[in-house]
């Protein structure tokens, strides 16, 4: 299924797809106010774990090697760009470098480790090497993680580089580029450019010879090692690039809310990111980006709705049919919404075992084998 | 390909991103030149007023979420002036009206914090940026207390804490838009530790289970001190992790330490699982250094009793409220409570209840709902009449100052709800101490 959307060269059409990317994703304020999502912080979580899950992905879809443990990399990315803020400057470059190196040298480290293992092994040794993290920075690291309080940013922190250029803190600090203050929709617009620019990476490595040897590793990785070529170099730079991109969306959440907590690293957070590309369509560019926003869509706004807006939805049926249909429905809405998703988690893996984007591909595949017909409808 | 390339002759890869950034700067300008100025975050301009109830749904605190949710609902009903009035009747002093807030009808969004600071997070700015929320309240956990309040601080809205014991949510972590109307650690020791004294001497070397975290410390500390303070040893202070399940491995040392108290700071799951296992062990029926061997629960909820079932029977602990208070405001909240779901609230209903109504109240009596203003009605506030007799919202640290109760569990409940009996109301005077003592600054008032 990879094989064929793989093509050595790039040609016209991937930039066509990046700037029709890149005008939704930076148009999204104006549509997602249709769906009810038009409000920054899930903007934001949108283009954050869209970023996650296209790091995710290039591992996963790719080589097929399915780590649990990709939530470690996104709280080391966290608590850099937190440290970054209270020891370095509120300038969000620093942070962001700085939590990009430290989530490659995390990656190095457990990829190095886990990777001697395949399968189920190499999926166990990521969970194990999370879980660790995670408890760790529960409780043991308190005084680099401020355990289950989470770290803050403080008025009083030292700020070295801050400091030296004479800029003062006014209220509570926060996060800036170069005197532009990375709130509400700033905040959604840099991250957005950096999607963009996940993307685009995302998009080089797939077209690449690189990506054809990490798929070549997913069919058939005897094989390859037959043909002379030794995958474990080819994984270890892959397992690091997609923790780099983990980091990353790791360092934006600590951006857009200078907070890190342990549980950005629990093991949930981990299976999260596996839903969210299962869910868009493993292996494919997009589809990881889809998955992300429908898991944050449904568990931000379907999680909100309760009996009185149910009310409000069924208010033009008669006063019976009204009732009935709140009581039918309002057991998917509200603290149901984990039902909800798990049942269109079902649907999809039965019905489109390639995830939502293998759904758009069958409505197209029908148009376009019946062109005429279909012109004739447009 | 070659189809599209001659579609576009003419189209560098500049030109492209050029032209992408061209119309999507064009489509995003209007959404950034709109931020319409306000005089304060999210003024109501309608005829309705917005709260957010943030409370856990999911996960190991939905029993107390579930209850609290239950007691805003209920509040919500009483200020439009629905239902029978409640705690608006015996509120002393009191400036509701029961026509909703300053006139404008109560309206509410939920939410679902999940107990994880991350979640609430998002939740609650989903209720401040979306919706228009005023003020947020709920939470079931000190860490998503804390990790909310200073999100509504920086957001310039109102934060009425829910269920939050530890010291750090009005101590070293307080802020000018946070106020909290449960009790703290510190005062569960200082209520406790006399009673304790009373009831099992003076000599007596106490051994803690503490859950690692900000909450177990706090109160681990705040127990020590007020327990060492009466002549108590501490042989031994162990951490145990969070969620744990089984406490075998951290209870057997406890034989052997020469301890006659084993004190559990432990809530929730945690709570119910260590207690059980403890007096499994047969614990309680042990006799050391010629003493009856005691267990000690610092921190009692009437849904953690249900949960330990008989294991709880004798044991000593405090408590913010129990439904069985008999002054007016209580009664009235329990009747109005009971009528509406049929059955008795927990403290963490009457917590969230009381905070609704202050909020509302406060409002009132400022005038507007301007933060400011509403900050400034509630700093200093006395009240009566909610439960917990004379109450005051200290203006130093925004914590409610009122009598604590020592509870004990029931040898022969009534009921499956009648599980704690009232062994002592500490007074006021006994709990209270210096704000300054926890270090922390309240900040200023963002509007």
């Amino acid at each position: 299924m990879q094989t064929r959307i793989i093509i050595a060269s790039t040609s016209l059409r991937d930039y066509l797809v990046l700037a029709i990317f890149s005008a939704v994703v930076l148009s999204a304020p104006l549509w997602a106010q249709a769906i009810g999502a038009g409000y920054p912080d899930l903007l934001q979580k949108f283009a954050i774990f869209g970023l996650f899950a296209i790091g995710y992905n290039l591992l996963f879809g790719l080589t097929g090697y399915l780590s649990f443990g990709h939530a470690a990399f996104l709280g080391v990315g966290s608590y850099a760009t937190v440290w970054s803020f209270k020891l370095l400057s509120m300038n969000v470059i620093p942070a962001v470098l700085l939590s990009v190196a430290i989530s490659a040298i995390f990656a190095v480290v457990i990829g190095f480790l886990s990777l001697r293992r395949t399968g189920i092994y190499f999926s166990i040794l990521t969970l194990a090497f999370a879980q660790m993290s995670y408890n760790m920075a529960y409780s043991v690291l308190t005084p680099i993680t401020n355990g289950e309080t989470g770290l803050r940013v403080l008025r009083d922190d030292p700020r070295l580089i801050d400091t030296l250029l004479g800029i003062q803190v006014q209220g509570s600090p926060l996060a800036d580029l170069f005197g532009l203050t990375l709130k509400g929709y700033a905040g959604f617009y840099f991250c957005a450019v950096m999607l963009i620019l996940g993307f685009w990476v995302a998009l080089r490595i797939f077209r690449s010879p690189y990506g054809m040897k990490l798929v070549a590793i997913k069919s058939n990785q005897t094989r390859m090692e037959y043909t002379g070529f030794n995958p474990r170099p080819y994984l270890l730079s892959v397992f690091v690039i997609s923790g780099i991109y983990a980091g990353l969306a790791g360092s934006l959440m600590a951006i857009v809310d200078p907070l890190a907590g342990a549980e950005r690293m629990q093991w949930t957070a981990s299976g999260e990111v596996v839903l969210m590309t299962i869910l868009g369509g493993v292996g494919t560019l997009l589809g990881p980006v889809i998955g992300a926003a429908t898991i944050k869509y449904f568990e931000n706004i379907f999680s909100a709705v309760n009996e009185q807006t149910l009310h409000q939805v069924f208010d033009f049926l008669p006063d019976w049919l009204n009732e009935l249909m709140v009581t039918l429905t309002s057991p998917f809405v509200g603290d149901g919404w984990h039902l909800t998703l798990g049942v269109l988690f079902m649907v999809i893996i039965i019905f489109l075992p390639g995830g939502i984007i293998e759904g758009f591909r069958r409505i197209q595949a029908l148009f376009q084998r019946k062109p005429g017909k279909a012109e004739e409808e447009a | 390909m070659s189809d599209d390339d001659k579609k576009f002759p003419n189209l560098s890869r500049r030109g492209f991103l050029k032209a992408s950034i061209a119309t999507a700067a064009v489509t995003a300008a209007p959404t950034i030149l709109i931020r319409n100025a306000h005089a304060f975050v999210n003024e109501p301009k309608g005829a309705t007023v917005t709260l957010g109830f943030n409370v856990p749904q999911t996960g190991a605190y939905a029993d107390e979420g579930a209850d609290e949710l239950r007691a805003f609902k209920l509040a919500v009903k009483h200020l439009n002036g629905e239902g029978d009035g409640g705690m608006l009747n015996t509120m002393k002093p009191s400036s509701l009206k029961g026509n909703g807030i300053l006139g404008k009808k109560v309206t509410y969004v939920t939410g679902d914090t999940q107990t994880k600071s991350d979640a609430a997070r998002a939740s609650a700015k989903r209720m401040i940026e979306k919706d228009g929320a005023l003020m947020i309240s709920g939470g079931s956990s000190s860490g998503v207390a804390i990790a909310v309040q200073s999100l509504c601080q920086e957001a310039g809205v109102i934060f009425m804490a829910g269920l939050t014991h530890s010291n750090d949510t009005t101590g070293k972590d307080k802020r000018k838009h946070g106020f909290r109307h449960f009790f703290n650690a510190y005062m569960s020791g200082q209520a406790l530790a006399p009673v304790l004294a009373e009831e099992y001497g003076r000599d007596r070397k106490a051994y803690h289970l503490t859950a690692d975290y900000t909450w177990g410390w706090t109160q681990e500390e705040s127990i020590k001190n007020a327990t060492e303070a009466l002549g108590w040893k501490t042989v031994a202070a162990v951490r145990t992790p969070l969620g744990a399940g089984d406490f075998s491995q951290y209870i057997t040392p406890v034989l052997n330490s020469g301890a006659d108290v084993l004190i559990l700071n432990h809530y929730g799951k945690d709570m119910v699982n260590s207690l059980t296992q403890a007096v499994q062990f047969g614990l309680r029926d042990k006799m050391v250094n010629g003493k009856k061997f005691e267990i000690v629960v610092p921190l009692f909820s009437r849904l953690m009793a249900q949960g330990a079932g008989d294991a709880i029977k004798g044991i000593l602990g405090t408590t913010n409220w129990h439904w069985s208070l008999s002054d007016e405001g209580s009664k009235a909240f329990v009747k109005s409570f009971g009528a509406e779901y049929g059955f008795p609230p927990s403290q963490a209903a009457q917590t969230c209840y009381v905070q609704t109504l202050l909020y509302a109240n406060a409002c009132e009596m400022a005038g507007t709902f301007n933060p400011c203003g509403v900050i400034e009605a509630l700093e200093g506030f006395k009240f009566d009449g909610m439960g917990n007799g004379p109450t005051e919202y200290r203006a130093a640290d925004h914590q409610c100052f009122k009598d604590v109760l020592v509870v004990r569990g029931k040898e022969k409940p009534s009921s499956q709800f009648d599980l704690l009996e009232v062994a002592k109301v500490v007074p006021r005077s006994q709990v209270e101490y210096d704000p300054s003592i926890f270090g922390g600054e309240l900040g200023q008032c963002n509007a």
